[in-house]
């Protein structure tokens, strides 16, 4: 189409001067989301880097410079290095399963079937409920003799097994908790990618006789790659800051065996008021929450290609 | 097998695995369901099954009476809506002067925004506690609200669907002479609509849920949300095996957002679709 003379050219060009004229309106929309992300977001974060080189007194807020002698005591925390063991394992026990299962879960309800819109609902509704009321639930689904799992499960499990109450059990169960609850909503992710894969890919593959999992090696999953990795940076910073759960189901027990790095901050800060060692640990969960984004940051730049 | 039956077949399978799977899924709310409704008295060996005898609101009587849940929705609703206006027209205007204004800084300042999504408000506990005591706001509710005031993740979707919105309908506001508040208003917020309601949806969904924040921020009743109240009450029934009673506290608790769910389902999930959307 030839648009060298258009008609609206003249007001568009007027329309243009109007938008540049005011040269501060756009710091001024900007504004009010500025001053609370400034007070709740920059300014916290530096002040916690502040705060972790001090010795800070909650009674007498009476603060001492002590340079990195609080990340020198972190270091040598014996808690600590269970806590980074803890969500080491947490983040590795859930975050490949959830995904794999969401992935499972939205290949298996693709499908236009009457009953796929009631499975997929299933399998969505735990994202709705609040952690703290699934956490209550499944207290019981863990209570030795009479919960759900001990009833139902009988005779293939062992008998009486107190899951939250033994340091060999504890940290699964709740990671069983957390797969259940999160496992529909990166699921609808993977139904949103999966509708963008184009149909044509397929019947080229069935005309040469790909196999169905040749299907999904060569076709479905290099082309899911960008929901793959966006998934898995949602889940993997909200492992990081999974403590609703630990909060009702262990408190962190037993014997510091399901505690994870947020709700060592959380009982840092406000149980034991040793707040110079929570701001330490605040710097260090923001570090590796950081280089988490870095990561798949570069990894997703690397693949726009693939966005359709 | 002719190809017909064994498409059924299969078809068959597919429904009875997933099925099972799904009714594995579903199996602890159906508990917690039958669990409120059977009367306290009810117990024994009979309190895994789903099944319920005489149904009974007696449990709800009793946890209503053991927490102050009214109290506690009303603390949740207004954290939630109040959450929630702001948002609003933080974003807005945030979202408006990244899609369509130019200004010196405006890449730096969207990758500032962008900031707030990796280092989300939980990891902030401690400094923000700090900076609540300072402003003498705890154990208020606008404790509670004000660090979620601003959202990256609503002005970024909202910025999407600003930039989609033609350039044409813009000028044409701008010649009729409308201010670029009142373009924002007539243009863009009727044609984002969408978006304004997938957003709405996920953040009180978010607020509704939240647990921590609020936590630490109150310690008594007067700014409790219904999460915290929920977690406090769990601790003290638990403790005394009453099952039927953290069942019941927990019903009255998710079933606002579930009841919603089911009226607006198809809403629901795409605006969780949606918060997976970037570009």
């Amino acid at each position: 189409m030839l648009n060298a003379a258009r008609p609206t050219d003249v007001p568009r060009a007027a329309a243009k001067a109007a938008r540049r004229r005011w040269r501060i309106q756009p710091y001024l929309f900007l504004l009010p989301s500025l001053v609370f992300l400034g007070t709740f977001t920059y300014y916290p974060v530096l002040s916690s880097l502040e705060m972790s080189l001090y010795r800070l007194s909650p009674i007498t807020h009476q603060r001492q410079f002590v340079g990195f002698a609080n990340y020198t005591a972190l270091a040598a925390d014996p808690v600590f290095g269970r806590v980074l063991k803890n969500s080491a394992v947490f983040l590795l026990g859930s975050v490949p399963i959830t995904v794999a299962l969401a992935l499972v879960l939205a290949l298996l309800l693709v499908r236009t079937h009457a009953l796929s819109a009631a499975f997929r609902t299933a399998f969505f509704y735990p994202t709705l409920l609040p952690l703290v009321g699934a956490a209550a639930i499944w207290l019981f689904v863990y209570t030795p003799g009479y919960g759900l799992i001990d009833v139902y499960l009988h005779g293939l499990v062992p008998a009486s097994v107190n899951y939250l109450g033994d340091p060999r059990y504890a940290l699964a169960a709740v990671i069983a908790l957390t797969i259940w609850k999160n496992a529909g909503y990166y699921m609808l992710f993977y139904l949103a990618g999966l509708q963008s894969v184009p149909v044509e890919l397929y019947e080229a593959g069935r005309l040469e006789g790909a196999s169905a999992w040749q299907q999904f090696r060569t076709i479905t999953f290099p082309l899911l790659a960008p929901t793959t990795l966006f998934v898995l940076l949602i889940a993997s910073i909200n492992a990081f800051q999974s403590v609703d759960q630990i909060w009702v189901m262990t408190g962190g027990g037993p014997d510091n065996a399901t505690n994870l790095l947020l709700f060592y901050v959380y009982q840092a800060a406000f149980m034991f008021f040793d707040l110079s060692k929570a701001a330490t640990l605040t710097v260090f969960l923001l570090a590796v929450l950081m280089a988490i984004a870095m990561l798949s940051f570069g990894l997703l730049e690397r693949r726009v290609h693939y966005e359709v | 097998m002719t190809p017909v039956v064994a498409r059924r077949v299969a078809t068959t399978c597919w429904a009875l695995g997933v099925g099972a799977l799904a009714f594995i899924w579903v199996f602890p709310l159906l508990w917690a369901l039958a669990t409120s409704l059977r009367p306290p008295g009810q117990l024994g060996s009979e309190i895994a099954s789903l099944w319920v005898h005489h149904a009974s609101l007696a449990n709800f009587r009793d946890a209503w009476g053991d927490a102050p849940f009214l109290r506690l929705y009303y603390n949740t609703a207004v954290v939630v809506f109040g959450i929630l206006a702001v948002q609003l027209v933080t974003i807005t205007l945030a979202a408006y002067a990244f899609a369509r204004l130019e200004f010196a800084g405006r890449e730096w300042l969207f990758r500032l925004f962008l900031l707030q999504l990796m280092v989300a408000p939980s990891s902030l506990i401690l400094p923000n506690f700090v900076t609540l005591k300072t402003l003498g706001l705890l154990n208020t509710r606008l404790g509670i609200m004000i660090p979620y005031f601003a959202s990256a993740f609503g002005t970024f979707l909202l910025r999407q669907a600003f930039r989609g919105v033609p350039r044409d309908l813009e000028d044409a506001a701008a010649i009729d002479g409308c201010s670029p508040l009142q373009t924002i208003w007539h243009v863009f917020v009727p044609l984002a609509k969408p978006t304004f309601v997938a957003f709405s949806i996920v953040s009180i969904v978010y607020h509704y849920n939240e647990f921590l924040w609020p936590l630490i921020i109150t310690d008594t009743d007067r700014a409790r949300t219904v999460t915290v109240g929920l977690a406090s009450f769990t601790q003290s029934a638990e403790s005394g095996a009453q099952w039927n009673l953290v069942a019941a506290g927990t019903v009255i608790v998710v079933l606002p957002l579930l009841v919603l769910f089911i009226l607006f389902q198809r809403r629901f999930v795409e605006s969780f679709m949606y918060s997976g959307l970037k570009g």
